[in-house]
């Protein structure tokens, strides 16, 4: 298996953000032309076919709706933004939290796992009104961020626990045999180790945040809410202004995925594959 | 041999029960704790007048005992028709066809797509970072579109529940292509040189080996679709105006929550046991089809 | 002075003894192998006297103190057969990781890793992942790293058996430097019978189910020993006397069913 001569021996990934990323450009090639390929395809068919445009408008007529109206557009996204946001982050914070007290008694953790398990197979968007109803008829943020958390909240936790539990029984040895303590031993092998499991949490809650914002704006939100706006003019048949805005709902859900990727690229530099 | 037999210790049949006693002991100890938990937050407030986060009372927060003898009381005021369970299931069992439905649609998709891009790298490069993205669309406003393009081109038995299904599947395809894609990879290089040892082809080395090794992370995706699905129907219903389903009870108890809190209460009730339910059946699936270490329960 | 003294040692999971009446005692600056087929308790009398488990019956001393205040006290340098190096840290920081338990401060604790880094022939290395080293470098790593705090007991658990045989000879050489250089005792548990003979001061033999000592062979070859102690007849001779009695305590153990059978039919 190993040989004597040093193997693989290859400069540690350094330095920024601008190289973490610069070095991968090339990567994206094949995306961007897929891309590409992709929206030119869908305007030729549907000129070429003929599609109403009350179903799928073409790229150009969202493009342009999104251009006409991207100052509301944006302001209504940055709003839905806030409201993902907010429950990202108090869910996941609250999931990390919790997960690392119940890391910490074991017995109790390993108890409730199950229920957490349980918890997490529930379809806790049908929560959505009720969380309206708890926080000013749902008019304001607070019930969004609200639902949005709890929809963090459950994968958060249960990846958390399981990387910090899942630590391999030799590393706990070592700590022992160098008498390190509890606060040693979570600060230097159940943390570290858990990292990879806690952004594959955090990668889920971006996606689930955006849709807790969306679904509780369904159920009645701000007026210049993306979700609410987008209803309103699907409802009265501005298809294509209605696109622009799952447009704009996207680009915001995908920067919020594509910080966390980030952020986990650098937190993770350490790892022998991050590319995966 | 017989000295072999010996030494594997042997549990004892005592052991065995005290180990389940233990286990239901736990759960009636957990849900008395979520029971306690409930009321005395309830109570607390309540009784301090306390408004953050929110005004406790009948309205937002029902005891839990009400919610549950909503449950077996009659669905419309005035005690008629019939019992609220009896509506709710009926609902729960039609979006739990949906969700079915787009549950398999979306697993054989996302199996046969995350084969494909794990086979062709050039092609995983240009479409994954589409996938990804694709799960950022928020489906709830899509919804509508779908169902209006899709009804047409359906057959009369497939009207309506066949759309939603399609949004089920759009939410529960993309943990599955991307488990099978991180599976398939999975596979022990060593294995994967013994296969080309015996000169096997990519079909048989994909059928023996990269697939037996990717049944554990599947299944762990096919867990979290088991929920995708039901939210992806329960989302997929509440907009498109479909009478049948627990979206619809949703809409319908949402609307009348101030005079009837009970009912939403009761309804996400049946939501979650719905939810748990899909998750259990992949979870015994698992149990029957994987036989391995079982290294952790998702 | 002795090092460690176990009376009685016995230790049991569930119900499989594990080892049973372990009396030992190690010597100051002794280089002690524990020897014996698979099964036969030497990792988990290793361990017991580690502290990293409890022995079920009997005592063990180190240093004169229980094992459990000698774990406390810093006592122990372990190197088990995977490098168990963390990912996350570079070669530099995984040396350093038993002095930030002991609090050390930076400056010296910066010196203290060149100074072993130097030691396992890895300068050079700091700023590197464990995964990009080989296995013998990774190895090299958790010694240097067992080292140190200057442990008085270095404990080793087959740190060499994933090893191929020339990094393994070569590893074997430096770690007899090493345990020149550094004064310390050492418990090293192996399969390997020259490994065991050509390092040690005494190869402790062990026969398994239940696991016991079943004979202690002194190793009277010269200091230091280099590349020839492997070819003088002296070595040979010890190395069949070990052999000898590994097969004997494997050989009483295998007759044991035997007789039982022949009671059966």
């Amino acid at each position: 298996m190993s040989s004597t001569a040093p193997v693989a021996v290859q400069p540690v990934p350094r330095g920024g953000l601008g190289k973490l990323v610069g070095h991968r450009l090339i990567d994206w090639l094949p995306a961007v032309i897929v891309l590409v390929g992709i929206v030119g395809l869908w305007q030729g068919l549907i000129v070429w076919l003929d599609v109403q445009q009350f179903l799928l408008p073409k790229p150009t007529a969202i493009a342009s709706a999104f251009w006409t109206d991207k100052q509301e557009l944006l302001h209504a996204g940055w709003y839905t933004f806030q409201e993902a946001l907010g429950g990202f982050a108090l869910g996941s914070g609250t999931a990390i939290v919790l997960a690392v007290v119940l890391a910490r008694w074991r017995r109790l953790g390993a108890a409730l796992m199950p229920y957490f398990i349980a918890a997490n197979a529930i379809p806790i968007i049908a929560f959505a009104p009720i969380t309206n109803q708890w926080f000013d008829g749902g008019l304001t943020k607070s019930s969004k961020i609200v639902i949005a958390a709890i929809l963090c909240f459950f994968p958060v936790l249960v990846n958390t626990l399981r990387g910090l539990t899942s630590v391999r029984p030799q590393d706990l040895e070592l700590m022992r045999s160098y008498a390190g303590g509890q606060t040693a031993i979570f600060r230097r092998v159940r943390i570290p180790n858990a990292l990879p499991f806690i952004f594959t949490g955090l990668k889920v809650a971006t996606v689930l945040a955006m849709i807790g914002a969306v679904v509780g704006e369904y159920f009645g939100g701000a007026l210049n809410a993306l979700g609410v706006l987008i209803l309103a003019r699907s409802r009265i048949f501005l298809f294509t202004q209605a696109w622009a805005g799952v447009f704009v709902a996207c680009l915001f859900g995908l920067g919020l995925y594509i910080a966390v990727a980030l952020v986990e690229r650098i937190a993770l530099r350490w790892m022998p594959s991050t590319s995966e | 041999m017989a000295t072999m037999a010996a030494e594997l210790p042997v549990e004892p049949r005592t052991e065995v029960i005290r180990r389940a006693a233990a286990r239901v002991g736990t759960s009636i100890l957990v849900l008395a704790a979520l029971w306690g938990l409930w009321e005395g937050y309830r109570w607390l407030w309540i009784q301090e007048g306390w408004t953050w986060p929110f005004i406790v009372n009948d309205t937002t927060m029902p005891h839990l005992h009400d919610i549950f003898a909503a449950l077996w009381a009659k669905a419309s005021p005035g005690g008629v028709g019939p019992r609220l369970i009896t509506v709710l299931v009926k609902g729960a069992l039609f979006t739990a066809k949906e969700a079915a439905a787009g549950f398999a649609i979306g697993a054989l998709g996302g199996f046969a797509l995350g084969v494909l891009l794990a086979h062709f790298r050039l092609l995983q490069r240009g479409l994954l970072p589409w996938i990804v993205a694709s799960q950022t669309v928020p489906i709830l406003v899509v919804a509508p579109m779908v169902v209006v393009w899709a009804n047409p081109k359906l057959p009369d038995s497939l009207k309506d529940w066949g759309a939603v299904a399609l949004i089920a599947a759009f939410l529960t395809f993309f943990p599955v292509t991307v488990n099978t894609i991180r599976g398939l990879q999975s596979a022990d290089r060593r294995a994967l040189e013994l296969m080309r040892s015996y000169a096997a082809g990519d079909w048989r080395i994909l059928w023996k080996l990269r697939f037996p090794a990717a049944l554990p992370y599947i299944f762990a995706a096919l867990k979290i679709s088991a929920t995708a699905s039901v939210v992806g129907a329960l989302i997929g219903e509440l907009p498109s105006s479909i009478p049948n389903g627990l979206g619809a009870q949703i809409i319908n108890f949402s609307q009348y929550y101030t005079t009837q809190p009970r009912g939403l209460w009761a309804t996400n009730v049946i939501a979650a046991a719905l939810g748990i339910s899909f998750f259990l059946i992949v979870l015994i699936a698992e149990k029957l089809v994987v036989r391995r270490a079982p290294e952790n329960l998702v | 002075m002795n090092v460690v003294e176990i009376s009685g040692v016995s230790k049991r999971f569930g119900s499989t003894t594990a080892v049973e009446g372990i009396e030992l005692e190690i010597g100051e600056r002794e280089f002690v192998s524990l020897i014996g087929p698979s099964g036969c308790g030497k990792s988990t009398l290793l361990r017991i006297i580690g502290d990293l488990i409890e022995p079920s019956g009997g005592k063990v001393v180190v240093n004169r103190k229980t094992a459990r205040q000698a774990r406390k006290d810093r006592d122990y340098g372990i190197v088990f057969q995977d490098p168990v190096l963390y990912d996350w840290r570079t070669v530099a920081k995984n040396v350093a990781l038993p002095l930030e338990i002991a609090r050390w401060p930076r400056q010296k604790r910066k010196v203290r890793v060149q100074k072993m880094l130097e030691l396992v022939e890895l300068t050079g290395f700091e700023n590197h992942r464990p995964w990009q080293l080989s296995g013998g470098m990774q190895q090299r790593v958790s010694i240097a790293r067992a080292l140190s705090f200057d442990p008085a007991l270095l404990l080793m658990d087959e740190p060499f058996g994933a090893l191929d045989e020339m990094t393994r000879e070569r590893l074997n050489m430096e770690l007899l430097r090493i345990w020149a250089a550094s004064g310390s005792t050492v418990v090293f548990v192996t399969h390997s019978i020259s490994e065991a003979v050509f390092l040690s001061t005494q190869v402790v033999v062990m026969s398994p189910r239940p696991g016991r000592i079943s004979e202690v062979v002194p190793i009277d070859l010269k200091q230091p020993r280099t590349a020839t102690t492997r070819e003088e007849p002296r070595f040979f001779e010890l190395v069949t006397q070990v052999r000898e009695a590994l097969h004997l305590g494997h050989d009483l153990e295998r007759a044991a069913p035997v007789i039982t059978q022949q009671a059966e039919a």
